[in-house]
């Protein structure tokens, strides 16, 4: 009896440490715009991104089997839910990565859930990901509007940006990103002289640049975003906002917008990233192996994508094990660790912490090369970052 | 009885009357069924509940453009709008499906009375032109509406339990109430073409005047089948919001209306099995193509040019025209 008891708990301990290196396949799909307006901030990066983690963690080495596929949802939530539940139904996909674009971010989020995967989000905006529309099994990497909208706000008032005036695009997106960059303005002290809504997706903004200019406001704000944002910048350009004084702040904007306005155009506009590939050491090196294959420096999305799969990798070691309630539970007990955030965590409601930076966008006389594009202004702790956990209406949170 | 009508130049013979179906077709909707009812086992249930309701769509839009001879390029506006009110029909009310499709389906009925009654005022290039522009305006209504979620549109909606009895989470049981509500919609439409409604209508289609010199009220048919239309339409729309979960802009968007009618002149317009066919073919390439992504729609544009090149009358009407036979 005895014997059989130690023979059986033996072969448990076998089992259980073989587990720990055990050959585990993990299936990771990549989904985002590959053709349209974000396939640059995302796109094919995105998957290079992540085949750059599973190599720098030699995944192959520990046990971990990774397959990486991708599919363009060309920025349509019904597109994305239909590969999503394909991906989950057939392909047997586990994690899926990326996903632009919130109203696409939003459906893959609600079938990963019923599906009971892994959904990292990156590229995705809304903070709705980790408010009302939270799920256990989403993780909201990168940044969220929130974030974006608050740090670049903020910031600007307390730098004696007081009089505001903001660009909308009329829809809910827009709407929100204005209402919650307004509540900052009038926290901090300052007043919103007035604002404008331009329909979406709009080309002609001169009448409401106009009106920005007219209202004799220090700061005008873009609460728009992709090619609303390119098209309200430039425009804003040529109507000379900046020279006569004013300051322009983007509530949405990413590098690969301003590399491609370029800096004469984008000169002094104020904006928040969680990532740039010119922060330190770390972040140089490593976004000059990414340029060595994409021909291009890394936006803060696609170093997302590279720091999600390395957690998710991590987690999955410790487990010998991918089955994503447990993976999930795992992601969110360890502290994050990677070059490219530095030291973070992953709060309850999905919602990953760390810095962000307000950056000001260069003068073409001060720029040393094609991507050396903005000035580090401040940086933003990580506890004030993002939303406060109670704030979010997320039902996870009790 | 048989009667003769000139169609595009070529005689065809077209079967008449006492609402009988002659046999070879009354074959092809047999097999079409046998079909369908295998298929869930073999391919992906829900890539082909996807292609049912498309396949309603088109042929919603084939008995107005190929029995009716009126080009809508507006139709995603009957198909978007009760998308969105099935949607929010069956999540914030939380009715079930079959409540919320009805619902969907007669939101289609009157946006197709009131957009119908001031279209059909002009003909052609015209006519066209303003569903467009009654489209769109649906369009930004659902931009802007609140209760459609804006960019977001209403997700997560619940499939919900049929009759409040039969659950429909698994995609099998989904699959067979979807083939019922095309099996239906198709017949209905069939009924529809082949009833002396559909000859008046086939008349009005070649020879308008005449039409009117023979008495017909010309106007309340258009109408008539411009209702109907809409109505079958937002029957594949509000079904496709409880398969797919989810009522978005893409199902408002101008892109949407051009698709269907591009699956109707693929398949073969005037047609019964042609929208069919259109809606399959266009709807397969989309999902398996898609890790083409915008190349997609480019071989569309291709597929179309080859199309209208060397076959106009779609992939059904040259069939039709081989064995010489309306298909």
């Amino acid at each position: 009896m005895k014997k059989t008891g130690f023979l059986i708990a033996s072969l448990a301990a076998t089992l259980f440490a073989s587990t720990a290196f055990a050959d585990v396949a993990v299936k990771l799909g990549v989904l985002n715009d590959r053709s349209g307006v974000y396939s640059d901030l995302a796109g094919e990066g995105s998957v290079v991104a992540a085949q750059m983690a599973v190599e720098d963690y030699k995944a192959a080495d520990k046990g971990i089997t990774v397959e990486i596929i991708s599919a363009d949802h060309q920025n349509k939530p019904d597109i994305a839910s239909n590969i999503a539940r394909q991906w989950y139904d057939q392909d047997g996909v586990d994690v899926i990565l990326d996903v632009p674009t919130s109203s696409a971010a939003l459906a893959v989020a609600e079938i990963t859930r019923e599906k009971n995967k892994v959904f990292m989000n990156s590229g995705g905006g809304t903070s709705d990901l980790t408010g009302k529309a939270c799920s256990p099994n989403t993780i909201h990497w990168t940044y969220d509007s929130w974030q974006l909208a608050h740090g670049t706000a903020s910031a600007i008032v307390a730098n004696g940006g007081k009089s505001w005036f903001f660009v909308t695009a009329d829809y809910a997106f827009g709407q929100a990103m204005e209402r919650d960059a307004s509540e900052v303005v009038k926290e901090g002290g300052g007043e919103v002289l007035g604002s404008v809504r331009h329909p979406f997706p709009g080309t002609d903004f001169s009448s409401y640049l106009l009106q920005a200019q007219s209202s004799g406001a220090q700061v005008v704000a873009f609460a728009n975003a992709g090619g609303d944002t390119v098209n309200s910048v430039k425009q804003a350009s040529e109507f000379g906002l900046a020279q006569s004084g004013q300051q322009l702040a983007g509530l949405l904007v990413f590098v690969n917008d301003v590399h491609s306005l370029g800096l004469q155009t984008a000169q002094g506009l104020m904006l928040t990233e969680s990532f740039y590939w010119d922060l330190n050491d770390e972040t140089r090196a490593w976004s000059a192996r990414f340029e060595e294959k994409m021909k291009k420096k890394p936006s803060m999305v696609q170093a997302g994508v590279y720091a999600s799969v390395l957690h998710y990798l991590k987690a999955v070691e410790a487990l010998g094990d991918k089955d994503p309630t447990k993976v999930l539970a795992k992601m969110k007990e360890m502290p994050t660790d990677d070059i490219l955030f530095g030291k973070g965590m992953i709060r309850a409601d999905g919602r990953k912490i760390h810095q962000s930076y307000l950056f000001k966008v260069k003068k073409p006389e001060e720029s040393k090369g094609e991507w050396d594009l903005y000035d580090l202004v401040s940086t933003i702790p990580a506890e004030q970052s993002f939303r406060p956990l109670d704030q979010g209406g997320c039902s996870l949170v009790k | 009885m048989t009667a003769l009508t000139e169609t595009n130049g070529a005689t065809m013979v077209v079967e008449r009357g006492n609402g009988s179906m002659p046999r070879y077709q009354i074959a092809i909707f047999l097999a079409l069924l046998a079909l369908s009812l295998a298929a869930p086992f073999f391919l992906y249930p829900v890539f082909l509940m996807k292609v049912m309701c498309f396949a309603l769509f088109a042929c919603a839009l084939n008995l107005l453009l190929g029995f009716g001879g009126l080009l809508s390029f507006g139709h995603a506006a009957f198909f978007g709008s009760a998308a969105y009110v099935s949607a929010h029909a069956a999540k914030v009310w939380g009715l079930t499906p079959e409540v919320a499709i009805i619902l969907g389906t007669l939101a289609a009925v009157v946006l197709g009375f009131v957009i119908g009654l001031l279209a059909i005022r002009r003909q052609g290039i015209y006519f066209a032109m303003v569903t467009l522009a009654f489209a769109q305006m649906v369009y930004f209504a659902a931009l802007q509406a609140p209760f459609t979620g804006g960019e977001d549109g209403i997700q997560n909606v619940p499939r919900g339990d049929l009759f409040g009895a039969i659950s429909m989470s698994s995609d099998l049981s989904l699959y067979f109430v979807v083939l019922v509500i095309t099996f239906g919609g198709l017949l209905a439409i069939y009924r529809i073409i082949h009833s002396p409604f559909g000859q008046v209508l086939k008349a009005i289609r070649e020879n308008e005047p005449r039409a009117i010199s023979l008495g017909y009220r010309v106007n309340s048919y258009k109408l008539a089948v411009f209702i109907l239309s809409a109505g079958f339409a937002g029957l594949a729309g509000a079904t496709k919001a409880i398969v797919f979960q989810l009522a978005s802009l893409t199902d408002v968007y101008w892109s949407m209306s051009g698709e269907v009618v591009l699956m109707v002149l693929l398949g073969g317009m005037g047609t019964v099995f042609g929208p069919l066919v259109g809606a399959a073919v266009i709807v397969t390439m989309q999902n398996y193509l898609a890790s083409f992504g915008a190349w997609v729609t480019i071989i569309q544009g291709c597929i179309f040019v080859v199309s209208v090149m060397l076959f106009r009358e779609g992939i059904v009407g040259v069939i039709a025209k081989l064995i010489r036979r309306p298909l």
